[in-house]
């Protein structure tokens, strides 16, 4: 998952300073795994050279320094193009595509539109699988299943969520 | 818009109202010969009447539908039946095989329908249950064959006619997973072998999987995604 | 098994039933409705004894007829009655002139007080009859004003058509019962009791037995509605662990629940029937809903034994049902129906009548139980066999069309439902075809010929003594669509003035009056002629020769003093042979033309006034019926006919008709039932159909077909078993057996139509079932 296309997003709905997008990425994503407060300098460092971001402000005075940034029009566009390309179907790739839906849904874009890409990515691989096994011998077979069987759970997660997507909504907006 | 070029069935605005309940708001699809199109979506949002419409079961209360160059909503229903006899072929859940009738006589029975001899019906109606490995029930009756059977005895009578376009509503849904895919294994094979266009309304994604693209149906309006990226 | 265990699962089925959700309520509606027609036809037959005796009670009670009883002397308690029945389009209307003589004098059963001269009472439909349009000729006929209508107590239906008009001029006469003096109406000798014919008897207890089997037969097979559903929810019961004698308990207690419902419905439709059939006439029949009130005891059995009659069904058919709790399984490969139990039934029915055979009427009664017995048993036999036939005729059928093949491997597969369908038909048409020939053959017993031929003459007035027939004969002749009238006038002439030892008859008329009796070389006013009677003695014949003394109208011993006028046969008298078409039968004696008769004679006879029609005049008939009462209040006016059927076999025909309508309605509605359910049950299946293109001709075909090949079958089985019924109780009867073709095509065709109608009534079903809706799986 991409940190740096998390906070740009987080950063979409206003310039904020860096602790604050900590603060807010922990909030929506961070659950058991916080962000350090060095990811979040370094992964801003690399955004503001590739222009994505701006600085938009600093204010002097006690602890460290404190900047504040805010996202630039390529910024907006690289999340967009982000949002928008399916993640390749792999085990475990929920979260990644988590943070999508609540990014989509914080930035008012269409969240059901990643799911439905998201779903023909998957069954994209799923048809190659579903190919191989059927050329193929009965080791293919089983272990096309078991891969078939992964990305069709992947499958119903995003079927739930977006059966969901509307209580998702409220509970983001929170 | 106009139906994209080289399609064998397309509709375009569908519209399709069950009294108060909207089951299709303007959907849209189309399908290659030889193609096979997955159409999927969450229950109650109107996938299995996109198929009806598309079948000239249903006429939908505004939109078109052409297949093979002729517009499909305004023909009368007797035209569109013969037209379900001739040109189409139909695979459903459950509850479509005449319990009365032997598995041969099933699977003949859209020959007869068209008016071929019984003879030659059930002769033809034999080469396909061979091909769907069904061939040894030919005597039973649908109540004495096991689901996957009945399935493929169905799959075997829709083929019969030759279709250039095979209807399938959850032709699996009432199957285990590995008998679910036998049955597509040799669906798709035989409607690949005779290039028909097949519309399988599924939502079972390892089902999709036999497809070569998928439409999404939500809240009555058809996604589709090849298009769409 | 207790009586507790047996009432808790009796109990939870009725409780199941009532809580089935709507399709729980459609199939108890429909079980309900079953049940209850059923219910309703047998209490209605249960209260046709009844309705019997109360019209002849109302009948015997405003009795006024004497049969020669000396007539009592004129006193204050005494009143005239005159007769003056009428027709009106075949309808007998009941007529009588009453002049009371005192102030004690006796009215009539349902009237309040006397009409005076120019008014009349009459009944309710009568009354209705003269003020609508229609009636405006009979109201010329009775112009009297309406006072007052007859209460019910004076009537024996509710469309009899009857009156009572006030008169002054009546005079009692014992030579005539036009005019009888009473002291009280009623059945003066109420306790004859005519001996039963014992041939009629045959025929009430079979046309009884005819009626109720197919009812039987129809509750059967109602109780067993939704038989699939209620499979599904009793392996649902298993699966929770009821054992299998409990679920057969259970699914009686729901088959009660339907019973019990069906009593109730049943009582509801027999009392709206009860009311309808007031208001109703068929055949010129009518009664009171008063009199159609089943007796208590014939109640209370229809109200045991139909609940009873549905548990035992259920009981016997879930005996071949296995309820397992995954399911329910008919027991899988049914043995082959076997032939030789089934052909026992009719067998040992024959065999029960075979003994009275020949006994027809002279040889005592027949033994009820046997007759009830064997009809019932070969009727009983048509429901053993049809299964058997159906099943073996429809397993041979080779399929054809693609509609004939989906109804052939349909009724093979169940074939014993599709029997189990016609059963009721096929009963009902086996009874009514055998009861037909009964009726056919027997008619020429009960049917006597009048020797009347309607071509010479279409109508006959008996003129009451007083009348002028010369004037009357001029006013017919004047009558509107009369083509010609003769007038003939009958006396006695006898040897002695008084208590004559030898008498012959006189017949006096003009020339053209006398040819329509003889052959008369030559005629004029003044000739008297001969006609020779076949069986004339001497002395008969002495008193018939040329200048012969006697005296006409002489006074015989008891009655009243004859004008005793005397006459000497004349010199030129001529002897004649009857015509054998003779407008009158037996023509024999003196022939008179009317100046032969001395003037003082002329009051003394009877007058007749023959009338032939114009055909093309309508109401010609009522024309005439006018004038009759317009010279002759008292005048009988009736339409010829070449026969004359006995009453009481005509009102038991009806009886049949009425039944065999009902009976025919009733399970034409239980056929539709069944169809539609098993439509409903097919809905998908339908739907799938018509999915791949099934034309909705095919399905409606193949409807037709399942129902017609059962009937086909099930009325070829009941022309047979009825006929040979027929041909049995023909011989029972001691009566050639003779076939009546046109009622066995007939009785068939009515069949026919039933499967018809049904087939039409669940076709808009059929095809509203096949809309694609169906392949909606929500």
């Amino acid at each position: 998952m991409s940190i740096g296309h998390t906070l740009l997003g987080l950063l979409e709905s206003g310039p904020r300073h860096g602790y604050d997008l900590k603060r807010a990425f922990d909030e929506k994503f961070g659950h058991d795994r916080p962000l350090h407060y060095g990811q979040v300098y370094s992964t801003m460092s690399r955004l503001l050279k590739h222009g994505l971001v701006e600085v938009d402000g600093i204010e002097a005075g006690g602890g460290p320094e404190r900047k504040r940034y805010a996202i630039t029009d390529a910024g907006v566009t690289d999340v967009e193009r982000w949002l928008a390309t399916p993640e390749k179907p792999e085990e475990y790739l929920q979260s990644t595509l988590y943070t999508k839906v609540v990014l989509a849904l914080l930035t008012h874009r269409n969240a059901a539109d990643i799911l439905d890409t998201q779903r023909s990515e998957h069954l994209r691989s799923m048809r190659i699988l579903t190919d191989r096994k059927r050329k193929g011998d009965l080791a293919d077979q089983l272990i096309c299943d078991h891969a078939l069987f992964h990305l069709e759970a992947d499958l119903r997660w995003l079927e739930l969520t977006a059966a969901r997507l509307d209580k998702l909504r409220e509970a983001v907006a929170r | 818009m106009t139906p994209p070029p080289g399609s064998l069935l397309a509709a375009e605005n569908l519209r399709k109202a069950y009294g108060p309940t909207v089951a299709l708001d303007g959907a849209e699809f189309s399908i290659h010969p030889g193609e096979v199109v997955a159409v999927m979506g969450p229950s109650g949002s109107g996938k299995s009447t996109l198929l009806h419409c598309l079948a000239g079961i249903v006429p939908p209360d505004s939109g078109s539908i052409t297949y093979d160059g002729r517009e499909l909503a305004g023909m009368s229903d007797a035209r569109r039946s013969a037209l379900r006899r001739s040109e189409f072929g139909f695979v459903f859940q459950f509850g479509q095989l005449v319990p009365e009738l032997t598995c041969v006589e099933n699977v003949a029975l859209p020959l007869r329908l068209n008016g071929a001899s019984r003879k030659e019906a059930e002769r033809a109606a034999l080469t396909w249950m061979e091909r769907l490995e069904v061939d040894g029930l030919k005597g039973k009756r649908p109540g004495e064959v096991s689901g996957g059977q009945g399935q493929r005895v169905a799959v075997a009578r829709a083929l019969v006619t030759g279709p250039r376009v095979l209807f399938a509503d959850e032709p699996t849904g009432a199957l285990d997973s590995l008998n679910g895919e036998r049955v597509m294994e040799l669906l798709t094979d035989a409607a690949r072998s005779t290039n028909a266009a097949v519309v399988l309304v599924t939502h079972e994604a390892r089902v999709a999987a036999y497809s070569d693209r998928e439409i999404v149906v939500r809240d009555g309006r058809s996604r589709d995604m090849e298009r769409a990226i | 098994m207790n009586v507790r265990q047996w009432s808790r699962d009796l109990g939870l089925g009725i409780r199941f039933a009532f809580s089935g959700g709507r399709e729980g309520w459609v199939r108890m509606v429909l079980t309900a409705v079953g049940v209850g027609l059923g219910v309703t036809l047998l209490l209605l037959t249960t209260a046709l004894p009844n309705v019997l005796a109360a019209r002849d009670q109302r009948g015997s009670a405003r009795q006024d007829l004497t049969y020669g009883a000396a007539v009592p002397p004129k006193g204050d308690n005494t009143v005239l009655v005159g007769m003056s029945a009428t027709e009106w389009h075949d309808k007998d209307v009941r007529g009588r002139l009453l002049q009371p003589e005192g102030p004690r004098a006796p009215l009539p059963p349902g009237v309040d007080r006397f009409p005076a001269k120019g008014e009349m009472v009459v009944s309710p439909a009568l009354k209705e009859l003269l003020a609508s349009d229609g009636g405006k000729l009979l109201r010329e006929r009775l112009p009297d004003r309406i006072v007052d209508t007859i209460d019910e107590p004076g009537l024996v239906g509710s469309q009899e058509l009857a009156y009572y008009a006030g008169a002054d001029d009546l005079v009692a006469s014992e030579n005539s019962s036009r005019v009888v003096r009473l002291t009280a109406f009623g059945e003066p000798h109420p306790t004859t009791t005519e001996q039963p014919d014992p041939v009629l008897i045959l025929l009430t207890l079979v046309v009884f037995v005819v009626l109720l089997t197919p009812v039987a037969v129809f509750i059967a097979a109602a109780v067993r509605f939704g038989g699939e559903r209620r499979d599904r929810r009793l392996a649902a019961l298993r699966l929770v662990g009821s054992d299998s004698r409990m679920t057969r308990r259970i699914a009686a207690g729901e088959a009660l629940a339907g019973a019990l419902l069906g009593l109730a419905v049943g009582t509801v439709f027999f009392l709206i029937g009860r009311q309808v059939a007031g208001s109703v006439e068929v055949m010129g029949e009518s009664f009171f809903p008063s009199y159609v009130d089943p007796s208590p005891a014939l109640a209370l059995l229809v109200a045991v034994a139909v609940p009873a009659a549905a548990v035992l069904v259920t009981l016997l058919a879930m005996r071949g049902v296995v309820v397992e709790p995954l399911g329910v399984v008919r027991t899988a490969k049914q043995a082959r129906r076997r032939l030789w139990w089934r052909l026992l039934l009719p067998l040992a029915g024959l065999g029960m009548l075979y003994p009275m055979i020949g006994n027809g009427r002279g040889h005592g009664d027949f033994n009820q139980y046997l007759v009830i017995g064997g009809v019932l048993l070969l009727l009983v036999g048509v429901t053993a066999l049809l299964p058997w036939l159906v099943e073996a005729v429809v397993a041979r059928l080779g399929s054809g069309a693609v509609s004939w093949q989906l109804a052939v491997r349909r009724l093979q597969l169940s074939s014993g439902t599709a029997a189990r369908m016609v059963n009721g038909i096929a009963v009902a048409v086996a009874g009514a075809i055998a009861l037909q020939m009964l009726f056919a053959g027997v008619e020429s017993q009960y049917t006597r010929s009048t020797g009347r031929d309607p071509q010479r003459a279409s109508m006959e007035i008996d003129l009451s003594d007083r009348s002028q027939v010369a004037v009357a004969a001029r006013e017919f002749a004047r009558t509107e669509g009369v083509k010609a009238s003769v007038a003939i006038s009958s006396g006695g002439f006898g040897d002695r003035r008084r208590d004559p030892a030898t008498s012959a008859g006189i017949t006096v008329g003009d020339c053209t009056a006398l040819r329509e009796l003889a052959h008369l070389p030559s005629c004029r006013d003044g000739d008297v002629f001969l006609v020779p009677g076949t069986d004339d003695d001497a002395a008969q014949q002495a008193l018939q020769r040329p200048g012969r003394h006697g005296f006409i109208d002489p006074t015989y011993e008891g009655g009243e003093r004859g004008r005793e006028v005397a006459w000497t046969v004349p010199a030129g008298l001529r002897k004649v042979t009857a015509r054998r078409d003779a407008l009158q039968s037996s023509v024999s004696g003196l022939l008179l033309t009317p100046s032969a008769l001395p003037a003082r004679a002329a009051p003394t006879l009877y007058h007749q006034v023959y009338v032939r029609l114009d055909p093309s005049v309508p109401d010609a008939n009522e024309h005439v019926r006018n004038t009759a009462a317009h010279v002759d209040r008292l005048a009988n006016a009736w339409s010829l006919s070449p026969t004359l059927t006995s009453v009481k076999f005509t009102s038991l025909r009806t009886g049949l008709f009425i039944g065999a309508v009902c009976v025919l309605a009733l399970i034409g509605a239980s056929l539709l039932v069944s169809q539609l359910e098993q439509l409903r049950e097919r809905r998908k299946l339908l739907s799938s159909l018509v999915a791949f293109g099934t034309r909705r001709r095919t399905l409606g075909l193949s409807v037709l077909w399942q129902t017609a090949l059962p009937i086909a079958l099930g009325l070829l089985l009941a022309s047979t078993v009825g006929l040979a019924l027929g041909a049995v109780l023909l011989k029972m009867a001691a009566t050639p057996v003779t076939v009546d073709w046109a009622s066995v095509l007939s009785l068939a065709g009515a069949g026919a139509a039933v499967v018809l109608a049904v087939t039409l009534l669940s076709l808009p079903p059929l095809i509203r079932l096949m809309r694609p809706e169906g392949l909606r799986t929500e």
